[in-house]
């Protein structure tokens, strides 16, 4: 086959889900000439598997990526059909957005989006080879023979690179939802000496609406009040759709566990590892006998289809099992499906082998994005994304990278957690796996991301002006409140007909607002000449006086964390040579080049003793 | 890290006229003058009080060395006060009270050749030292507690751990078909832990027997012979310490070494008070003594029958490790007097030294055997981990205040983290991926 050469560009991301977007705009918006390729234009920003945006922990990675100038926000403020703040009966730290999208419509609004963006260039191509040899990329060459070059390239292939569906003994090379794979591409990293290996995940089945009885099943509605994702948007009230709820039961479990030998997962030919927390139907039943029933959520697919998504349900059993135990479920008797679940294997890197930048550590200028790198989840892709796109942008540029450090941002726990401690599984957000929740919330991320977003170029002008508007009032009520005095004659009936304690002295409005029975909202009566402020504001003010001691001791802790984390490690030190580093700490060390003596600190393997050696080493070589 | 400010005793515990506090790093001098309330002038010595609030702990002479002319190059100050563990440790525990960390084993003098104090063949000597540390450097008895130590601790953490799942799945799968966690089900957990964290922190006080001695009360009627069988011990041996006015209690302590071991006379005072005090104060005072005792020296007078004050005497230390001499068989029998275990009583005559050796023995023979307290009970006989525990402790406590007031889960969940983290680093295990496989294993989760 003959090769072409097609053209120059500064960066070239292979894949346009939700990584491969986010780095193409990213990069595009930093002014760099960018070309994004997708084995099929219909897969853009496709949602393959639940038809939902954020989620506990999801949902704060959207608020960053939004805050820092990404689409995600918008784009699902734009198609949502039902929105959710969960677990708003727990602290500030842990609500979580979440939106029920209308895929075809995210998909529209984000390819439409790459279509109208400055310097960016969306094509349909199948990427068979990357270029690359010690001094770096050079380019990708399609399968057509056109050949691009580039200074650097973010690889976000998903579930497509060497990707094989399992249904029941039915083993299939296919991307998602019956898309063609990226299999050359995959064979050819490896004969280059790219080491790869299996990760899994699946998907349930889609059904007609019609066929399902929603009378047996529980309602779930959206919130009266849609809080959106992004800063930049305020009222979003609209119509919204429901989704349903219902369970199986013990005769379901039987004719599952009757037919596990049929299942791709129980059989021997799946060898990717799957997820924890997606497992199927077949794992639930498995591993947790003694549960009666599991749960089942309908969720619609869209406003232009009558297709239901049974989010629960993921399996990999053949079909005519699929059918005869989805029908024991309430509601789904007479159910009629229209796309039967599978489990999906694919390539994907393990990310110890990036550095923080998400830059290859081996290949110089290839930046990786997404499942490619071993997590799971729109969101994670996402955030990963637009941190390769960005960096891929400063590389070009010969500047330092932009890494966020785990108190700063989500985006920050989740990037160290992969290139620092690894993943056996898909990785996916949680705030638990967050140790300065407290401050890092959803509702403070512009706060805390949008100025950097700014410096970067990635934050447009009026996204910027909101910002610093909302800063300043912020700033302005919190002033406000506490110089706000209130009597006990104003307040003593207020406060007595909501059985709270009575005021002997005067105090501000910010002291009362401590009280854990009153809201911001609660005390209108008493301020009744205050401004109204929009939710993104009046929620940082509520958290802010609140609960600020709380965040006085986190802050603290922050601070402790930094002064290890900006003590920087030279990366030509050679570990093997440190006298006193037990052996396979410097094994350790080497093999990681850690950035920072925090990073190193993290490391398995590496004790603190270690830790200690190293900084006596780091003294010595710098007298 | 360089920043944070360390303390340490500086001196080696037991027989020394002074003992030393050293306090490095920036907030060195904020501190001393917090708990001296005396300008401190570089480089000279200053006599003052040592005061935690209003309550003086010991008098010492203190010496504020600006860095980098110092021996770490950092800020650092030294506490000159009465040697012995009593006056050393408590000026300690009001540094870590104030803000200052533990030092680590060497850390002085990593922190000496980290500011170019020291050369580097010395710097080679603390690597040594570092790396030793945690490994050879405990004596078989000691890693013999530890053992104990990581048992218990490991127990708590799996109490905290279990607390911890259910806080997470409850944070982080709002959606699911779990049980829903209530405050009631916190606080019972909390409840739990909190017994054992204290028990933890209890025995904290008893390895300090181990590090610092034995405290022994002498106890016996007026003119038994108290003060002599004292003075036996302290003169025999010829190592009195030194005297230490206790300022926080109204006793006097004395210290003598015995074959090696640190014994410590408390209560002292009253022994050595005039005759006619002693019978004002009366027996009473003797029986207050028995509380805050290790060992009591029970002492009987064979020239006399057997009294009410001492069958009282008997009665109350009953339940308390003690050893029953009879004094003065040179003037009588000592079998005429008849009480219950009066057949272990050692029969002594203090002024002729008769019979002396055996109380020794006896004393040495509680040691040895191990008998503290209870011969199976844990000891924290580390510092750094009674500071842990008494950190984890605190955590628990305010865990504890949190859900009395119905906070929210997420943020109870950072107290007992931290508390998870605190016991964790006692052991050496800080993995917080733990919590999260756990999960897993407990609860069906996902979609």
């Amino acid at each position: 086959m003959e090769t072409k050469n097609l053209g120059q560009f500064d960066l070239i991301v292979i894949g346009a889900g939700h990584a491969g977007c986010e780095a193409a705009l990213a990069a595009a918006r930093m002014g760099k000439k960018t070309l994004i390729l997708s084995i099929n234009l219909e897969a853009v920003a496709n949602m393959f598997c639940n038809p939902a945006i954020g989620g506990t922990g999801k949902g704060h990675l959207v608020r960053e990526i939004d805050a820092l100038g990404g689409q995600m926000g918008l784009c699902i403020d734009k198609t949502f059909i039902q929105s959710k703040m969960l677990n708003v009966s727990k602290g500030p730290a842990v609500h979580s957005l979440r939106a029920q999208a209308d895929k075809r419509r995210y998909h529209e609004e984000m390819k439409r989006t790459l279509e109208r963006c400055e310097n960016l260039l969306l094509k349909q191509g199948e990427v068979i080879d990357i270029d690359y040899d010690e001094n770096g990329v050079h380019g990708v060459l399609l399968r057509t023979g056109a050949y691009y070059e580039a200074k650097a390239v973010v690889i976000a292939t998903g579930t497509f690179l060497g990707g094989k569906i399992f249904i029941g003994d039915s083993v299939v090379e296919s991307g998602p939802n019956g898309l063609a794979p990226s299999t050359m591409l995959a064979d050819n990293l490896k004969k280059r000496g790219f080491k790869l290996r299996r990760f899994k995940t699946g998907t349930p089945a889609r059904c007609l609406k019609d066929s399902l009885d929603f009378s047996k099943m529980k309602i779930q509605e959206g919130d009266e009040h849609v809080v959106p994702f992004s800063f930049l948007n305020n009222d979003l009230d609209k119509e919204q759709v429901p989704c349903y709820l219902t369970y199986t039961n013990e005769t379901t479990h039987k004719i599952i566990r009757d037919n596990f030998s049929r299942s791709a997962l129980f059989g021997g030919q799946i060898e990717g590892i799957g997820p924890r927390y997606c497992p199927s139907i077949e794992s639930k039943i498995d591993r947790f006998k003694d549960k009666e029933r599991h749960q089942l959520f309908v969720e619609p697919e869209g406003l232009s289809t009558d297709e239901m998504y049974l989010q629960g349900m993921s399996t990999s059993l053949p079909e005519d099992v699929q059918e005869a135990f989805y029908k024991t479920i309430p509601g789904l008797e007479n159910i009629r499906i229209t796309r039967s679940a599978y489990a999906i294997e694919y390539d994907c890197i393990d990310p110890l082998d990036m550095k923080q930048s998400l830059e290859h550590r081996e290949v110089k200028g290839l930046f990786c994005a997404g499942q490619f790198n071993g997590s799971s989840g729109y969101e994670e892709a996402a955030a990963q994304g637009l941190m390769a796109g960005i960096n891929a942008a400063l590389w070009i540029d010969k500047k330092e990278p932009f890494i966020l450090d785990r108190s700063e941002a989500y985006i920050g726990v989740l990037i160290d957690d992969l290139v620092t401690k690894g993943t056996n599984e898909p990785y996916r957000m949680m705030t638990s796996r967050c140790e300065y929740r407290l401050v890092l919330r959803q509702d403070n991320a512009d706060m805390r991301l949008t100025e950097m977003g700014r410096e970067l170029g990635l934050v447009s002008d009026e996204r910027y002006k909101r910002f610093l508007d909302d800063k300043k009032s912020f700033e302005d009520e919190m002033q406000r409140l506490n110089d706000l005095q209130i009597t006990p004659t104003i307040a003593n009936k207020f406060l007595e007909e909501r059985g709270s304690a009575l005021l002997d002295n005067r105090i501000s409005l910010a002291e009362l607002l401590k009280r854990p029975e009153f809201s911001y909202d609660d005390l209108e009566e008493l301020d009744p000449d205050r401004k109204k402020l929009s939710y993104h504001v009046k929620t940082k003010v509520e958290v802010a006086i609140k609960y600020a001691g709380y965040i006085d001791k986190q802050m603290q802790q922050i601070e402790h964390f930094k002064k290890l984390e900006t003590k920087k490690l030279p990366t030509d030190i050679d570990y093997m040579s440190i006298d006193g580093i037990r052996i396979e700490a410097r094994e350790k060390l080497n093999q990681f080049k850690p950035t920072s003596v925090g990073q190193a600190s993290r490391i398995s393997g590496v004790s603190p003793a270690d830790i200690n050696v190293l900084l006596v080493y780091l003294e010595r070589i710098k007298k | 890290m360089k920043d944070t400010t360390i303390a340490a005793i500086s001196t080696a515990y037991g027989e020394a006229g002074i003992g030393i506090v050293r306090l490095s790093g920036p907030d060195s001098l904020k501190i001393a003058k917090e708990i001296t309330n005396k300008e401190l002038p570089n480089r000279k010595m200053v006599y003052t009080k040592v005061k935690d609030g209003e309550t003086v702990l010991d008098e010492a002479l203190v010496v504020y060395m600006q860095g980098p002319h110092s021996y770490t190059g950092e800020d650092v100050v030294e506490f000159q006060c009465h040697g012995g563990l009593l006056s050393t440790k408590e000026i300690l525990a009001l540094l870590l009270r104030r803000g200052a960390v533990m030092a680590e084993r060497g850390e002085f003098t990593k922190r000496a050749f980290l500011n170019g104090r020291m050369d580097l063949s010395q710097a080679e000597a603390v690597i040594d030292l570092i790396k030793a540390r945690g490994s050879k450097s405990y004596n078989e008895a000691l890693s013999q507690m530890q053992g104990k130590l990581s048992a218990e601790v490991n127990s708590v953490r799996k109490k905290l751990l279990d607390l911890l799942v259910d806080l997470t799945v409850n944070m982080d799968y709002p959606d699911e078909d779990i049980e829903q966690i209530t405050y009631e089900k916190i606080g019972n957990s909390l409840s739990v832990i909190n017994d054992k964290l204290l028990n933890l922190k209890d025995s904290a006080g008893e390895g300090r027997i181990v590090r610092e001695g034995l405290s022994v009360a002498i106890v016996g009627k007026p003119n038994v012979g108290k003060s002599s069988l004292l003075n036996a011990f302290l003169k025999e041996e010829r190592s009195i310490v030194t005297n230490v006015p206790g300022t926080t209690r109204d006793t006097i302590e004395e210290q003598a070494q015995l074959r090696g071991f640190t014994l410590r006379f408390i209560d002292t005072a009253g022994i050595h008070k005039s005759q006619d005090e002693v019978e004002s104060i009366g027996i009473e005072k003797s029986i207050k003594a028995l509380e805050s005792a290790d060992l009591l020296l029970v002492l009987l007078d064979a020239s006399r029958p057997l009294e009410k004050e001492d069958q009282e005497i008997l009665d109350a230390s009953k339940d308390i490790p003690r050893i029953i001499i009879i004094n003065k068989v040179d003037l009588g029998e000592a079998k005429n007097l008849q009480f219950e275990g009066s057949k272990d009583a050692i029969p002594v005559s203090v002024s002729t030294g008769f019979g002396l050796e055996k109380i020794e023995d006896a004393i040495e023979k509680y040691i040895s055997g191990g008998r503290v307290r209870r011969e199976d009970d844990l000891l924290v006989t580390n510092i750094r981990h009674a500071n842990l525990i008494e950190k984890a402790y605190g955590e628990i406590c305010q865990a504890q205040a949190m859900t009395g007031a119905h906070e929210a889960i997420d943020f109870i969940e950072v107290n007992v983290k931290a508390a998870f983290d605190y016991l964790g680093e006692i052991i050496g295990e800080t993995a917080t991926d733990q919590v999260i496989s756990e999960v897993f294993q407990r609860f069906c989760l996902g979609k």
